[in-house]
C-alpha cells in the first residue's frame, strides 16, 4: 500500500472528496518552488504533482509550457526534482506526491536508476504522459515492481472498448482528462462529466479524480461532487507565473481546496 | 554486423511498430485511439488496389512522375572517379519529394472522412505540398511553422497563404520545427474527432515512419527500374540527405536487401559536429531517446532535455531522425556521415557550374559527399545521390553566405 492508496482510503472513510494539486518542481526556482510544495498539505492538498520540466510537453498548454521553460532556466534538473521530494519527505511522511511529466528525461537517467531513486525520495506515483499501455514495459511495469503507483490518463476518447486496457496496469488512482486538448483548456461542464467518470467507475474499483479546466473553488467543488476528487494545475501555476508571494499561492491552493472538500 | 543472421531488413516496423529497439507509440492517451484506427486505415488502403491506382494516377498526372534518372556527365568527368546519377526528384510539382508523402496522407485522409488538415513545416516544402494537395482537393489546411522559419522563409509562407492555407507561427518554446511539431500534435489533442494530422517526415508515432516512408519509396522503385534501363544493373551506391530522413528512406527501403548496394545517409554537420552542439547530426552527435511519439536517435544534454539543432539548411534543422534510420544504423546497413555547411555551399555552387541544376540546400548535403568519394572510385561505379528540391527556396540564404546582395 502507497501513501496514495492511504490517503485515497482515509478520504473514503470521512466520505471526504480529494484535492490534488500541480506544480511545476523548480518554477520560478528551486527554493520558491521547495517553499510553496512545504506549504501545499498544510493548505488543504491531499496528494501533490509534482511537474517534471521537458523542453518539449505536448501536451501542454502555454502555462505549463512556459512553467516548464522557466523551472529549466533557473537549473532545475531531474536529480533536483528528486531533492524536492527528499526535503518535503523530511518533514512530511504522509503526503503523496506523484510525479507527472514526459517520458525522456527519465529514460535518460535510465528506468532502473530512475526507479530507485525515486522510491529513496519518498516518491509514490507516476504520470508519464507520453506512456500509453502500448508501451507498459518501459515503465509501468517496472515502477509497480518498484512499488510505484503508476497513474494512467483516461480521456473522452478512451471508449468502452478500449477502458479495459487502459485500467489494466493502472494503480492508485485514475485522471481522468475531462476534455479533448492540452492543459489549461477550457473546462468541461460538471453534467457532463459526471457519466463519463460512471462509465470510468464501471472499468475500475480505483478513484477517479478530473483534471483540466478546472480554475475556481466552486468549479472545483462542482467536478468534486461528480467524482472522487478533482485536480488543478494550470490556475495554480498561473499565479505563480505572476510572480505573486508563496503565502498569496498557497492562499488561492487553500480556496481550491476549500472548494473540492466542501463537495 | 549480424546481416547474416536477418533473411531480410525490409520486413519492419513490428506490431508494436519498432524497428528493433526505435519507433513505437509514445503519446498521450488522447491521441492513442486515433492512431489506432489510422494505422487500421492504412493497412486496409495499403492492399486496396483503387488507392494505389489513385496515387498513381496523380503522381503521373499532377506530381509529374516519374521523375529522371539523370546521369550527371560534366560532374562525372570533374570529379574523374564513379558514375555519378541525379534522381531529380526537384523536378516535381512544388519542387521536392515531399508532395510523394502528402499525396498518399491525403488519399488516406478523405477515406477516412477528415475534412480538415493539420502540418508541421520548417523549411515551408511539406507545408507548400500540404497546402497545395489541400487546394486540389477543397479540404481546409492549417499549418504550423515556427515563428523564427516564418521570417526567414517569407515566400514560401505567402505561398501557402496564396494556396489558402491558415499558417500558424509557432512561438512556443524555441520556435523552430520542432515547436511546429509539438504544438501540431496539441492542435490534433484538441480537434481529434474532424482533423487528419498529415507528418512531412519518417519520424512520429507508428504508424506514420512505415506509411511515410511506404509512399516515399516511390523514389527507390523508380531509380532501380531506371538504373536497370541505363546500366542494366543495380547501383553501387545511394546517397542522400537526412533531416528527419524521409527522401533517403523512400531512396534507400527498395534496395535494403540488396547487399551489394552501399547506402549512405548524409547529415547535416552544421558548423562541424561537436560539443558546441552547432549541427543536426542526430546519429553522429546524438543518442537514443523518446521524442515526438518515437524512440530515436536525438540531441539532447545530460538531463534528457531535447537541444535546438542547427544547419543552414533550414529543413535538416531538426533534432531527431526517422526511427528506421537509427535501426539501420545500429544494425550496420546503412552508413551515416556528416557534411558542413562550407561543404554544402561548395556542392551548391558546383552543381549549378557544372549540371545547370540549382540544388536545394539539403540534396547540396548529400551532393558534397558524393564529391567526396567519387574521385576515389572506379569508373564503372555507379552512384546515385537523391536531387530531393530545388533551390528557389535557398538564393537567399546562400547568396548571403557568399555575400552577394541581393536588394540591388
Amino acid at each position: 500500500m502507497t501513501r496514495i492508496d492511504r490517503t485515497f482510503a482515509r478520504l473514503k472513510a470521512k466520505g471526504r472528496k480529494a484535492f490534488v494539486a500541480y506544480v511545476m518542481a523548480g518554477d520560478p526556482d528551486y527554493d520558491t518552488s521547495m517553499q510553496i510544495v512545504l506549504g501545499l498539505p498544510g493548505a488543504g492538498v491531499d496528494v501533490i504533482e509534482l511537474g517534471i520540466p521537458f523542453t518539449d510537453p505536448m501536451a501542454d498548454g502555454p502555462t505549463i509550457q512556459l512553467a516548464g521553460q522557466r523551472a529549466l532556466a533557473s537549473g532545475q534538473t531531474l536529480e533536483k526534482t528528486l531533492q524536492i521530494v527528499r526535503d518535503l519527505r523530511a518533514v512530511d511522511e504522509d503526503t503523496p506526491v506523484v510525479l507527472m511529466g514526459y517520458y525522456n528525461p527519465i529514460s535518460s537517467r535510465g528506468v532502473e536508476a530512475f526507479l530507485r531513486d525515486a522510491v529513496a525520495a519518498g516518491v509514490d506515483g507516476l504520470i508519464i504522459v507520453d506512456l500509453p499501455p502500448e508501451e507498459d514495459d518501459e515503465l509501468c511495469i517496472p515502477a509497480q515492481k518498484a512499488g510505484l503507483n503508476f497513474i494512467r490518463l483516461a480521456t473522452p476518447t478512451t471508449d468502452d472498448a478500449r477502458l479495459p486496457k487502459v485500467m489494466q496496469n493502472t494503480s492508485g488512482f485514475v485522471y481522468y482528462v475531462s476534455i479533448t486538448g492540452i492543459t489549461g483548456a477550457a473546462a468541461a461542464e460538471a453534467a457532463d462529466v459526471g457519466p463519463e467518470v460512471a462509465r470510468i467507475k464501471a472499468a475500475t474499483d480505483l478513484p477517479v479524480i478530473v483534471g483540466f479546466g478546472i480554475r475556481t473553488p466552486e468549479a472545483a467543488r462542482a467536478i468534486a461532487e461528480v467524482a472522487d476528487g478533482a485536480v488543478v494545475g494550470s490556475a495554480i501555476v498561473s499565479e505563480i507565473a505572476a510572480g505573486k508571494p508563496v503565502d498569496e499561492v498557497l492562499a488561492f491552493v487553500r480556496g481550491l481546496a476549500g472548494g473540492a472538500h466542501a463537495a | 554486423m549480424p546481416e547474416d543472421l536477418i533473411n531480410s531488413f525490409m520486413t519492419g516496423p513490428d506490431e508494436k511498430g519498432r524497428f528493433g529497439q526505435f519507433g513505437g507509440r509514445f503519446v498521450s492517451e488522447t491521441l492513442m485511439p486515433l492512431i489506432l484506427e489510422l494505422e487500421r486505415q492504412y493497412e486496409i488502403a495499403k492492399t486496396d488496389p483503387t488507392f494505389w491506382a489513385e496515387m498513381d494516377f496523380l503522381w503521373k498526372h499532377y506530381v509529374g512522375r516519374p521523375s529522371p534518372l539523370y546521369f550527371a556527365e560534366r560532374l562525372t568527368d570533374h570529379l574523374g572517379g564513379a558514375k555519378v546519377y541525379m534522381k531529380r526528384d526537384e523536378l516535381n510539382h512544388t519542387g521536392a519529394h515531399k508532395i510523394n508523402n502528402v499525396l498518399g496522407q491525403i488519399i488516406l485522409a478523405r477515406r477516412m472522412g477528415k475534412k480538415r488538415i493539420i502540418a508541421e513545416t520548417g523549411a515551408g516544402q511539406h507545408g507548400v505540398a500540404t497546402a497545395t494537395v489541400c487546394a486540389k482537393f477543397g479540404l481546409q489546411c492549417v499549418v504550423y511553422m515556427g515563428a523564427h522559419d516564418v521570417e526567414r522563409q517569407a515566400p514560401n509562407v505567402f505561398r501557402m497563404r496564396l494556396l489558402g492555407a491558415e499558417v500558424i507561427p509557432v512561438t512556443s518554446g524555441r520556435g523552430t520545427l520542432k515547436d511546429a511539431m509539438n504544438d501540431a500534435l496539441r492542435d490534433w489533442v484538441t480537434n481529434v474527432r474532424d482533423t487528419f494530422y498529415c507528418i512531412g517526415t519518417v519520424a512520429g508515432p507508428h504508424p506514420y515512419p512505415a506509411m511515410v516512408r511506404d509512399f516515399q519509396s516511390i523514389i527507390g522503385k523508380e531509380t532501380r527500374d531506371q538504373m536497370h534501363e541505363a546500366e542494366g544493373r543495380l547501383p553501387d551506391t545511394v546517397i542522400a540527405a537526412i533531416g528527419g530522413g524521409s527522401n533517403a528512406m523512400g531512396l534507400f527501403y527498395p534496395f535494403l536487401d540488396d547487399k551489394s548496394v552501399r547506402i549512405i545517409g548524409v547529415e547535416a554537420g552544421g558548423k562541424g559536429v561537436d560539443d558546441r552542439m552547432e549541427h543536426c547530426a542526430s546519429l553522429t552527435g546524438g543518442r537514443p531517446g523518446v521524442l515526438h511519439g518515437n524512440r530515436t536517435y536525438l540531441l539532447q544534454d545530460d538531463d534528457g532535455q531535447i537541444l535546438e539543432g542547427y544547419s543552414i539548411s533550414a529543413g535538416l534543422d531538426y533534432p531527431g531522425i526517422g526511427p528506421e534510420h537509427s535501426w539501420l544504423h545500429d544494425i550496420g546497413r546503412a552508413e551515416y556521415v556528416s557534411i558542413t555547411d562550407r561543404e554544402a555551399l561548395e556542392a551548391f555552387q558546383l552543381s549549378c557550374a557544372l549540371e545547370g541544376i540549382i540544388p536545394a540546400l539539403e540534396p547540396s548535403h548529400a551532393l558534397a559527399h558524393v564529391m567526396k568519394i567519387a574521385p576515389g572510385l572506379p569508373k564503372d561505379h555507379l552512384i546515385v545521390m537523391n536531387m530531393c528540391g530545388r533551390g528557389d527556396k535557398d538564393i537567399f540564404t546562400v547568396a548571403k553566405h557568399l555575400g552577394f546582395d541581393m536588394k540591388v
